[in-house]
């Protein structure tokens, strides 16, 4: 299931990782998760549902669901899509609810950091944002889930859109390069910190400034890190939407950013052959790019009557004989182990199933890209006012135009803070990391701001942007109603 | 709505330009790129100012005479909407971006799709350029297809 030749990445073979997973060798490589090693052996049934006591593989592949997990090394609970594969470790699934073991967890104290903004993710918005307050004076702790920096960049073989300021016209894996050349100068400085394989856990108002507790990955177990800082940008990103359908729980079935993760970060394919679900703009350049790792994309079905995603991305799939079916929807999967085969219908103008309509596609991997939900679970715990507002894709926190929250100092930026693309992240988190440091007394011209506020109305300007604008202009005004 | 957003197919009269014979047979650069998308690289890509825009999310507007059909904008286009055509009496060439293994070699036939991915006969490779991580490759066909022809199969 490999990848070994591509014409955007390089995928030769790397040094060997051999592992034990439920007492097989599994033949890993150098740069491998443990889930995407597996894969790359063809074994797609990472955990058992509990209640249901059938298969399941993962869905996100980015740390955010818990269809993963498993044993490692007698240490339950592993997100395996986020863990390092590292040689003979000994991989199990887990049959029951697991215990937490103690061992690993005691006899090892928290320790304590303190600095000036804790940036928390490591994507476009949380790079931008880290940058902007290290390099206006401010000391950074930036930290990441994932082993690499960069969040969604990283599986971005596409050239982006916008302007040449946020570097259109570059792929998302080389600004995530470039992004990541500029946070070493500044680890290099000291002032800026950087955490990866790190999760925050906690979120607490303190008496000066606030607390975060996290907790670091070292070989499979953990450390505890209590955070002091004066402020905090919270850049948590998204999760992918489900969809409800019989057999969405089937192994191969995978939400389209973690079939994206697999195939362009780690070389591996999730299947052979993939019914693409949404025609927005992650599900066609996901199919595009599946095309390109010599995957077959058998079709493209959109519950709505039009493609969501820009034309262009649909005219470069379209041209190499994939079809998109709009009005169209997954009703079901089927399979034993995993996915064999699915069924699509046409749907009525309510969006109906019309029946008669429904049509076996015979696949082994259905891709979903039906949307993104805001990350707000550290955002609700420190308690800034969130609200449901569709357009930004779900709750969100209410923030003003320097992506303050409702508390003080608590900042949001990127898809954490509404839904929109990868320009726009960068660019609210320049503006949060400029808020924050010219909150806690570093100074900060006022062009700059106003300069970065200037860029992102112009992206949003357009039809494509309407949605982002509504949301962003709803945000800010309940906002403002909260603050009165 | 546009038909070409149920589709994903653009037909003539979605385009917003088209280029003259003489201009044709110049040689020019032709943007498949109709929405106002926020984006805007190739106007900066232009050596000779040929491609322009209104604002960010404007389509692109190419002054035909002016372009040189150098297709430094064809590489760059994350859209992969940018084709440089150019037509001599009954051929037509077309330069297209092509991000796909196996890369055509020189003087091979391949199938020349259009905008279906539908195979409207042989097409042969006339030149292949590298731009960064996308090739740019030009195919020559019958010059009735050189507004159809935008992709390429490599044949088994």
């Amino acid at each position: 299931m490999r990848i070994r030749h591509h014409p955007i990445l390089d995928f030769s073979a790397r040094e060997p990782l051999p592992f034990t997973f439920n007492k097989k060798i599994i033949a890993g490589e150098e740069g491998d998760t443990i889930a995407s090693a597996l894969h790359a052996a063809g074994i797609k049934e990472l955990t058992i549902s509990q209640t249901y006591h059938t298969p399941r593989g993962f869905f996100c592949g980015i740390g955010k669901c818990s269809s993963c997990l498993m044993r490692v090394n007698g240490v339950p609970n592993v997100r395996t899509c986020i863990a390092p594969l590292q040689k003979n470790i000994i991989v199990e699934r887990q049959h029951e609810f697991a215990a937490l073991p103690t061992a690993p967890f005691t006899g090892r104290g928290k320790r304590t950091i303190t600095t000036d903004v804790l940036v928390v993710g490591a994507g476009p918005a949380g790079l931008c944002a880290a940058l902007q307050a290290a390099s206006h004076g401010a000391n950074v702790l930036l930290v990441d889930e994932n082993p690499r920096l960069g969040g969604q960049l990283i599986k971005q073989t596409h050239k982006f859109f916008g302007s040449l300021q946020e570097r259109a016209g570059t792929r998302g894996i080389d600004i995530a390069t470039e992004l990541e050349a500029d946070i070493k100068k500044y680890e290099q400085t000291g002032k800026l910190t950087l955490m990866a394989e790190s999760t925050v856990i906690g979120a607490y108002e303190a008496a000066e400034g606030y607390r975060f507790g996290l907790v670091k990955r070292i070989n499979y177990q953990t450390q505890l890190y209590d955070i002091h800082c004066g402020a905090a940008i919270l850049a948590c990103g998204a999760m992918e939407n489900m969809l409800l359908f019989p057999g969405n729980d089937l192994p191969g079935v995978y939400g389209a950013g973690a079939v994206q993760t697999l195939m362009n970060v780690y070389g591996v394919k999730p299947g052979e052959n993939v019914l693409m679900v949404g025609a927005g703009n992650v599900g066609l350049i996901v199919s595009y790019q599946l095309l390109q790792a010599g995957i077959a994309v058998d079709r493209v079905v959109e519950a709505a009557p039009v493609i969501g995603g820009y034309h262009v991305h649909a005219a470069k799939l379209r041209r190499c004989g994939v079809p998109i079916y709009t009005s169209h929807s997954i009703q079901e999967v089927y399979g034993e182990s995993s996915v064999e085969g699915a069924v699509v219908v046409q749907l009525d103008s309510h969006w109906k199933p019309i029946p008669g309509t429904e049509e076996d596609v015979a696949c082994d991997t259905v891709c979903l890209a039906v949307g993104l939900t805001p990350s707000t679970r550290l955002l609700s715990q420190i308690g800034v006012p969130l609200e449901y507002i569709s357009e930004a894709g779900g709750f969100v926190a209410l923030h003003d135009d320097t992506m303050q929250t409702g508390k003080s100092r608590i900042y949001v930026a990127g898809d954490a803070s509404g839904i929109e693309e990868a320009s726009t992240a960068m660019i609210e988190g320049k503006i949060a990391g400029c808020a924050a440091a010219k909150a806690l007394g570093y100074p900060v011209k006022p062009e700059t701001l106003a300069l970065f506020k200037e860029e992102v109305a112009k992206l949003r300007a357009g039809p494509f942007g309407e949605k982002p604008r509504q949301a962003k202009a709803k945000i800010e005004a309940k906002a403002r109603e909260q603050h009165a | 709505m546009p038909e070409y957003t149920r589709t994903g197919v653009l037909t003539r009269h979605d385009l917003l330009q088209m280029p003259t014979d003489k201009q044709l047979e110049k040689g020019v650069a032709f943007i498949e790129c109709v929405q106002e998308i926020p984006c805007n690289p190739c106007v900066d890509a232009c050596p000779v100012h040929a491609i322009s825009m209104k604002d960010i999310n404007a389509p692109p507007c190419v002054d035909f005479d002016r372009c040189t059909s150098c297709t430094k904008c064809v590489g760059v286009c994350p859209g992969l909407a940018i084709f440089v055509i150019k037509v001599k009496e009954d051929k037509a060439w077309i330069t297209l971006p092509y991000e796909f293994l196996p890369v055509p070699a020189v003087g091979t036939c391949v199938d020349a799709l259009d905008r279906e991915g539908n195979s409207r006969g042989p097409g042969k490779v006339t030149r292949v350029v590298k731009a960064k991580k996308t090739m740019l490759v030009t195919i020559e066909v019958n010059r009735s297809l050189a507004m159809d022809v935008r992709h390429l199969r490599v044949q088994a």
